[in-house]
């Protein structure tokens, strides 16, 4: 039977607001104030968690970031969140959590056998084990698996959204406790803009679980009073329930803002959480510190506490952890615990402290209220289960804390309270580049020099005093604006605090139990990966020396909590062991993040079929969507792929599309090529550079094809470029290619000719095109504009002309991917439809039929024209497509040289061609590879593959282009395309070319 | 073999309460000269160094690691092993790895815990698809296992993923390869560096070369932070830093260095089974079996040695994790970091004779290098110890560049990882 | 995250920006007098320093101007950045 542990008042909860929530399926009460811990703790629920390999009970141990125990998954459906810690969920009427191991329960577990075994289950026994037979590592594997991992994720897609925020900052102050307050009112003052962010509910920081006054006010009070000062000033920005996860390269700065967890019922337009983005011209760390646990057999069991969250628990939540609590301490500071206990009237059984002869202020009170020192000595073990403690056996041991010189007997407890010393929070310094420095006096690591714009300050420097603590922060927050360049006075006035002398601490690193080493309970290091001493002893010995390797082979740190409770006594203890002092061993390296931040807010807003990428979409794209086209993706584009009638499968429309633009009249979308205005005196010169052919000769009104290449001498890009005017040109580019070759033109033009007078404007988003195509195209442009002569001398194939076009002015070319009479109509893009429409219209006793982009590859096949990017790959050069004749002998150009390479030059190299299919019918798969030969064995010897491949409706044959190996000297020969389905394809080797080789349709 | 690793050299130790393991590898003093100097105490390095041992019986072989060893690349990245690649040349140098990965374990005596539970590659577009299928089809009549999946296939195995039609890049299609997988990365490193041990090999770590010992266009050694060490030849594996010590030999590498960046979340229960990657929405994932999903970022632009990378890689990264597994947005990110990575342009690698006699690389790996650990150490092993190299790496000289024989696979893997 | 100093444009986020990697690599006058091994070292072959480093930016986001930067590859802390056709700064301070 649970009782209740929550003590007649005192605590920041609001006992008028009860709240029920549900853990393993039991309803439970709690207060508006809680956390789920504390409301857990309150209902005398000791057990949460069972751990990762021996399934040992285990209790709450801390009361925020750092405890490694209390993982639970909370809320169902598309709520559920895995992995949330106890320590750090604000309760709320109606929350559903669970524990996320133990099986078939939390109470009973059978996977606690494993504990039985632990001893064949050292670290690292997975790399010694599993090995033969060879066959069964993936049925051991399996079971593996089924043992790991922590929670669930949902498996219904989330439908909280989230958001991103930029901003710039002057001074960022991490950590709202009394050294941020203090520093954020100082540059407050000062004038600077301030954000002060607090992974807490409300700012305070160790304050909110203090009982100390603080100018005279109680702690809260205090709090108060600096918080409604800093709300008054309107560049300061205070963000609760907001951790600062990652400092970057150049204060940059990730603050993860949690926004609607911890409402019952959060309104659905509020974002779940936030990343701010933040780029701080100063920082201040003022991350305080977290108490490092003792090292002693069996410290695992739960009732075994932090000292600090006892105080937490009780002096906020109300919540008295147990009814007879021991303490174990190497410090002063669980001293003031123990105070605060006996103020509230609660029994402390005793104090075990390991130093023999412990001196300070708060001792000697301590001591004057009754409880019982047991001075140098230590706790070796303790008894319970998993409703908690019984006792603790505790010893008298010697002066250098390695031995045992009596045993002492039991305490009867149910908890006990820990202190092993503070390890400040230097992890945001290190992340900005900072080496800590280890400590002798605090046993722990330090920040270092500053690297970027940041200074610590508080426990999180080490600075463990109040006092201390709140100069230092003023200071701190005043120098951080004044190097920030303000000028504004950021004196704030140091209010007073009882201050009290402290003795020294006294580092024990593992609490020695009397027997030989390894024997005994165990003893954890790393409480949520269950990496014990015995673990760091063994990965020494063989041979893992490094932190890192110890890291690694323990998996000491790896845990959700990245070892904020285990990291430096792990490291202490390898240095022991080592005979080398901690300091030099050094850390593991901080990453980030400090706290774990949910995906969908590092992905913000850019998700979806919206907003994941751009999508980009022609001015006529609506009337495609009306008219039941299916969409291809091209880049970012959304081109028509093929128009089908009601009925029609894809190879039947595109089978129409094709012969309607052969035998009359087709209409093709081309707005997506890319489209580039050139101009200046130097356009020709530049063209001659970027281009493979000459330039310099092009007539006004002309047009001409032309290939890029990279410098590498491989096709990059290709496509007609038309003079406009005198120093006028307009390029077009592959749709996919626009942006690059624009990049690419402009850093050669930056870069390498600054003096070529030459200036480029991306057009693509300007300019609708249509392409009319078929022996009835001249026809209709007749119709629709009257002045221009399109008769075939007036304008000749590859000509540009101005004029009007149903009534739009419109730039009309007469250039062809069809292989058909066609022309190209460019029309500001916002007159498209009305173009596109009129041509229809004007089209209809024509039997105009709008084609997409399969239709447009067949057409385009047939001719042998290449899709860069389809037909070539990154390694084919202008000569493997047998294009020599484009590459300019008199120039240079860009990539020419690369062409003259032995490699380049080589006789075999893979060269375009047609293939038909032995059986006509038959249409290879593009991606085919292709042999000499069916293959008897593997690998076989490929000589090529096919890149383009469709049934030619014209022809009424399959057609394919290929790369093949020296495959211009073959034609006529067989190639076979085996394929991974097992079928093997004849095919005979022609030349690139299918219809109307001697192209006298398009110049008709 | 004593200290052998078995479940009874397990249970035999529990007795004596594992005290009496010996260590993974000895910790020795630098010898005044060896045969062969392996710079660079990573997978492929320690690789090397267990095949010039174990195949070409050179034993007198020193790692030279300037920190701990498998602490580079070995130790960041994602974990992926598979060997579809699409040219001829890359496919035979990853599958010959591949058939020895899928003996690692046993041969080395160190579980490395290869998981062959399938690597998926997503296709996009059509492009992609094509692409797809040629790989594929390149990949089976290269002796490699590899199908192409249709989206019905790809829900059956992975029934998390965004497989809808209206998605932003819907998945068309898949190519996949069933022997492909993950493993522990640390213990490749720890593994080899056991195995090389006891063959003699000695592995010094905190050991930094601080300059390359030339006489007459021959190496003759290496001048280190502990004192000179001499050798007849000299194989450099140092990934990021390969441009580093090729300075101090004289050289310049056609190589650039770049941050490439990883994260885990926390360990979640099991739920995706296979490797999942994807080029055009850019993302690639396993679960570990610890539970982490563990994800793969992109390389930043700019040259970077500093181990860490730009926020914003992560942020595009998780978008399209998100994008691809809606059930992932609840999920944390728990920890990243970043790798320095050795990119060719070809994104192939080098592996092979410099101008300096007895002076050999092993490099530009890029992203993909994990996976080729073992293969790489047997061809460049071979390499150094026959002084030419074996058919499988024979393409993959410092040469090609300057005859154009590159072997691009940028565009049949976009990030070759 | 890089805060990068773009000389049309002042600081600006790494986000705006791309990177063109080595800088001060001249196109040669006349390629096909260039053996094939010069070729290939002005074509693939790169300092790839570790500590300072020449090299290009371009404020893509931005103004679209390519400039120089000298940035530590290790610390990645910007030395300068200069426009393209300035002369390299002799000395510089941060």
């Amino acid at each position: 039977m649970s009782r209740s542990l929550r003590v007649a008042n005192g605590g920041s909860i609001r006992r008028t607001r009860l709240l029920s929530f549900s853990f393993n399926g039991t309803l439970y009460s709690g207060f508006e104030g809680d956390t789920l811990a504390s409301a857990l703790l309150a209902n005398n629920v000791r057990t949460v968690h069972r751990s990762f390999k021996y399934h040992r009970p285990r209790g709450v141990v801390g009361s925020g970031a750092e405890e490694p125990n209390s993982i639970v998954q909370v809320g169902s459906g598309s709520k559920a969140t895995p992995n949330l810690r106890a320590t750090q969920i604000e309760l709320y009427d109606g929350l559903t959590a669970r524990s996320v191991s133990g099986w078939p329960s939390l109470r009973v577990d059978l996977y606690a056998l494993n504990g039985l075994l632990g001893r064949l289950l050292p670290a690292g026994f997975y790399y010694k084990t599993f090995m033969r037979p060879r066959f069964l590592w993936s049925w051991y594997e399996h079971f593996i698996r089924k043992a790991a991992g922590l929670g669930q994720a949902p498996r219904e897609a989330d439908l909280d959204h989230y958001d991103k925020l930029n901003i710039h900052c002057d001074v960022l102050i991490v950590g709202g406790g009394p050294t941020g307050l203090m520093a954020a009112r100082a540059a407050g003052r000062a004038g600077a803009r301030v954000i002060m962010a607090d992974e807490q509910a409300e700012m305070g920081g160790s304050l909110l679980s203090s009982t100390a006054s603080i100018g005279g006010k109680k702690p809260g009070d205090w709090v108060e009073t600096v918080v409604s000062e800093l709300t008054r000033m309107p560049e300061v920005i205070l963000l609760p329930r907001s951790t600062v996860t990652g400092y970057y390269d150049h204060n940059f700065l990730v603050i993860n803002e949690r926004r609607t967890d911890h409402l019952e019922r959060p309104d659905p337009r509020l974002r779940r959480e936030r990343i701010w983005r933040v780029r701080a011209s100063q920082v201040v760390l003022a991350t305080g510190a977290i108490e490092r646990p003792l090292v002693f057999s069996n410290n695992d069991k739960p009732g075994v506490m932090l000292a600090s969250a006892v105080s937490t628990y009780l002096v906020r939540y109300g919540v008295l952890p147990g009814r007879k609590i021991v303490f174990f301490t190497n410090n002063d500071s669980a001293y003031q615990t123990v105070l605060q206990l006996v103020d509230a009237g609660m029994e402390v059984v005793a104090v075990v402290d390991v130093r023999s002869d412990p001196q300070g202020d708060l001792i000697q009170q301590v001591r004057s209220a009754g409880v019982p020192i047991f001075e140098g000595h230590v706790v070796v073990d303790v008894r319970g289960g998993t409703s908690g403690l019984r006792m603790v056996l505790i010893a008298r041991v010697n002066k250098t804390l390695d031995e045992i010189l009596s045993h002492k007997g039991e305490l009867r407890c149910d908890v006990l309270a820990v202190s092993g010393g503070w390890n400040p929070v230097v992890h945001l310094h290190a992340q900005s580049g900072g080496k800590p420095v280890f400590n002798e006096e605090c046993a722990s690591f330090l920040p270092g020099p500053s690297v970027q714009n940041e200074r610590s300050a508080g426990a999180g420097n080490g600075t463990f005093g109040l006092a201390d603590c709140l100069r230092e922060g003023a200071e701190a927050g005043r120098r951080a604006a004044q190097d920030a360049g303000l000028t504004g006075d950021g004196s704030v006035d140091i209010p007073k605090v009882e201050s009290h002398v402290e003795g020294s601490l006294h580092p024990i690193w593992v609490v020695p139990n009397g027997l030989a080493e390894g024997r005994g309970g165990k003893k954890f290091v790393d409480l949520q990966n269950d990496t014990t001493v015995a673990d760091i002893r063994l990965a020494a010995r063989e041979g893992y020396r490094s932190v890192e390797h110890l890291k690694r082979y323990t998996a000491l740190g790896f845990g959700t909590d990245q070892g904020k409770l285990g990291n430096i006594n792990g490291m202490a203890i390898l240095a022991d062991v080592l005979g080398q002092a901690p300091g030099k061993i050094g850390t593991t390296t901080f990453r980030p993040n400090y706290t774990p931040v949910t995906f969908g807010a590092i992905a913000g807003r850019e998700i979806g079929s919206t907003f994941f990428d751009p999508t980009r979409k022609t001015a006529v794209h609506q009337w495609h969507v009306e008219n039941g086209a299916e969409f291809e993706d091209v880049g970012q584009w959304k081109r028509p792929w093929y128009y089908p009638l009601p009925g029609e499968t894809m190879n039947e429309a595109v089978r129409r599309e094709c012969l309607a633009t052969r035998e009359s009249l087709g209409i093709l979308d081309a707005s997506t090529l890319g489209k580039i205005e050139i101009r200046g005196p130097d356009s020709a010169e530049f063209l001659n550079r970027i281009y493979t052919n000459s330039w310099l000769t092009l007539e006004i009104g002309r047009c001409r094809y032309g290939l890029m290449l990279g410098e590498d001498g491989m096709v990059m890009d290709d496509g007609v470029t038309s003079r406009i005017g005198e120093d006028h040109y307009l390029m077009t580019t592959t749709t996919g290619g626009a942006a690059h070759v624009l990049a690419w033109m402009e850093r050669w033009l930056q870069t390498e000719w600054p003096h070529l007078r030459v200036y480029l404007t991306s057009v693509t988003d300007h300019w609708f095109v249509t392409s009319v195509a078929g022996p009835n195209s001249r026809e209709i442009l007749t119709k629709l504009c009257t002045d221009i002569d399109f008769s075939a001398d007036a304008f000749p194939f590859m000509s540009v002309r101005a004029g009007t076009v149903a009534g739009i002015p419109a730039r009309v070319y007469r250039i062809s991917f069809s292989g058909e009479l066609a022309y190209e109509i460019n029309v500001s893009a916002n007159y498209g439809r009305s173009l596109w429409q009129a041509i229809m219209t004007a089209g209809q006793s024509l039997n105009i039929t709008p084609y997409g982009t399969e239709a447009m590859h067949v057409l385009r096949a047939e001719k042998g024209y290449i899709i860069v990017g389809q037909d070539t790959d990154g390694s084919v050069t202008p000569g493997d497509l047998g294009m020599d004749w484009i590459v300019s002998n008199g120039k240079d150009c860009i990539g020419k040289r690369s062409l003259s390479r032995q490699d380049t030059r080589r006789e075999n190299r893979k060269q375009l061609v047609g293939l038909t299919t032995v059986d006509p019918t038959l249409v290879l798969p593009e991606g085919a590879q292709l042999l000499n030969e069916p293959a008897k064995e593997f690998p076989a010897p490929m000589v090529g593959h096919v890149t383009s491949s469709y049934f030619s409706p014209s022809l009424r044959h399959s057609i394919a282009l290929a790369l093949v190996k020296g495959g211009r000297s073959r034609e006529g020969s067989m190639v076979y395309a085996q394929l991974i389905d097992g079928r093997v394809i004849p095919a005979t080797i022609g030349q690139p070319k299918f219809f109307d080789p001697e192209n006298q349709r398009q110049k008709v | 073999m004593k200290n052998k690793y078995s479940i009874f050299s397990l249970a035999r130790n529990a007795v004596t309460y594992h005290e009496n393991w010996r260590e993974a590898w000895r910790s020795p003093e630098p010898r005044k000269g060896y045969d062969v100097i392996v710079i660079g105490g990573g997978g492929h390095g320690l690789a090397t160094a267990y095949y010039l041992a174990s195949e070409h019986g050179i034993r007198n072989v020193a790692v030279l690691e300037k920190n701990w060893i498998g602490g580079g690349n070995t130790g960041r990245n994602t974990t992926i092993v598979r060997s579809n690649y699409l040219w001829d040349e890359s496919a035979h140098l990853y599958e010959k790895s591949l058939r020895l990965w899928e003996g690692l374990s046993q041969k080395l005596n160190y579980n490395v815990m290869f998981s062959q539970r399938g690597v998926m590659n997503l296709g996009h577009t059509l492009q992609d698809m094509r692409d797809i299928e040629r790989r594929s089809n390149a990949n089976y009549l290269n002796g490699i296992d590899s199908e192409v999946l249709r989206p019905e296939q790809i829900r059956q195995i992975v029934p998390i993923m965004n497989t809808s039609p209206h998605a932003r890049y819907p998945v068309l299609g898949a190519s996949f390869q069933r022997r492909g997988g993950v493993a522990r990365h640390d213990a490749v490193a720890w593994g080899f560096a056991r195995a090389a041990d006891r063959e003699g090999v000695d592995i010094l770590q905190n050991c930094e070369v601080t300059g390359i010992l030339r006489h007459n266009g021959a190496v003759t050694g290496v001048e280190t932070n502990r004192g000179r060490i001499q050798a007849k030849k000299v194989g450099v594996v140092v990934a990021g830093h390969s441009s580093v010590i090729a300075s101090m030999a004289g050289l310049r590498l056609p190589i650039e260095s770049h941050p490439l960046q990883a994260l885990v979340s926390e360990p979640l229960k099991p739920i995706l089974h296979t490797v999942v990657m994807s080029n055009a929405v850019h993302g690639y994932i396993s679960q570990s079996d610890k539970g982490e999903l563990v994800i793969g970022a992109g390389v930043d632009s700019y040259t970077g040695y500093g181990q860490r990378g730009s926020f914003s890689v992560v942020e595009g990264n998780i978008g399209a994790i998100v994008e691809l597994f809606p059930v992932f947005s609840r999920v944390r990110m728990l920890r990243q970091w970043g790798g320095i990575v050795d990119v060719c342009p070809d994104a192939c690698p080098i592996i092979g004779k410099t101008p300096i006699r007895g002076l050999y690389f092993n490099c530009g790996w890029g992203t993909g290098g994990f996976k080729a650990t073992p293969g790489s150490g047997w061809v460049f092993a071979h390499t150094i110890a026959r002084g030419e190299p074996h058919s499988l790496n024979a393409a993959f000289t410092l040469e090609r560049f300057s005859t154009g024989a590159l072997i691009d696979e940028h565009g049949a893997a976009g990030v070759a990882h | 995250m890089l805060e990068i100093n773009c000389p049309w444009c002042g600081p600006r986020d790494q986000i705006e920006f791309s990177c063109g990697g080595e800088a001060h690599i001249v196109r040669p006058l006349e390629p096909e007098n260039l053996s094939d091994d010069d070729w290939a070292d002005y074509l693939f072959y790169r300092k790839n320093p570790e500590g300072r480093h020449h090299e290009q930016w371009c404020h893509t986001a931005g103004c679209r101007k390519w400039f120089n930067a000298i940035r530590n590859t290790v610390t990645y802390q910007f030395e300068t950045v200069y426009r393209i056709g300035e002369d390299l700064p002799e000395k510089t301070s941060r």
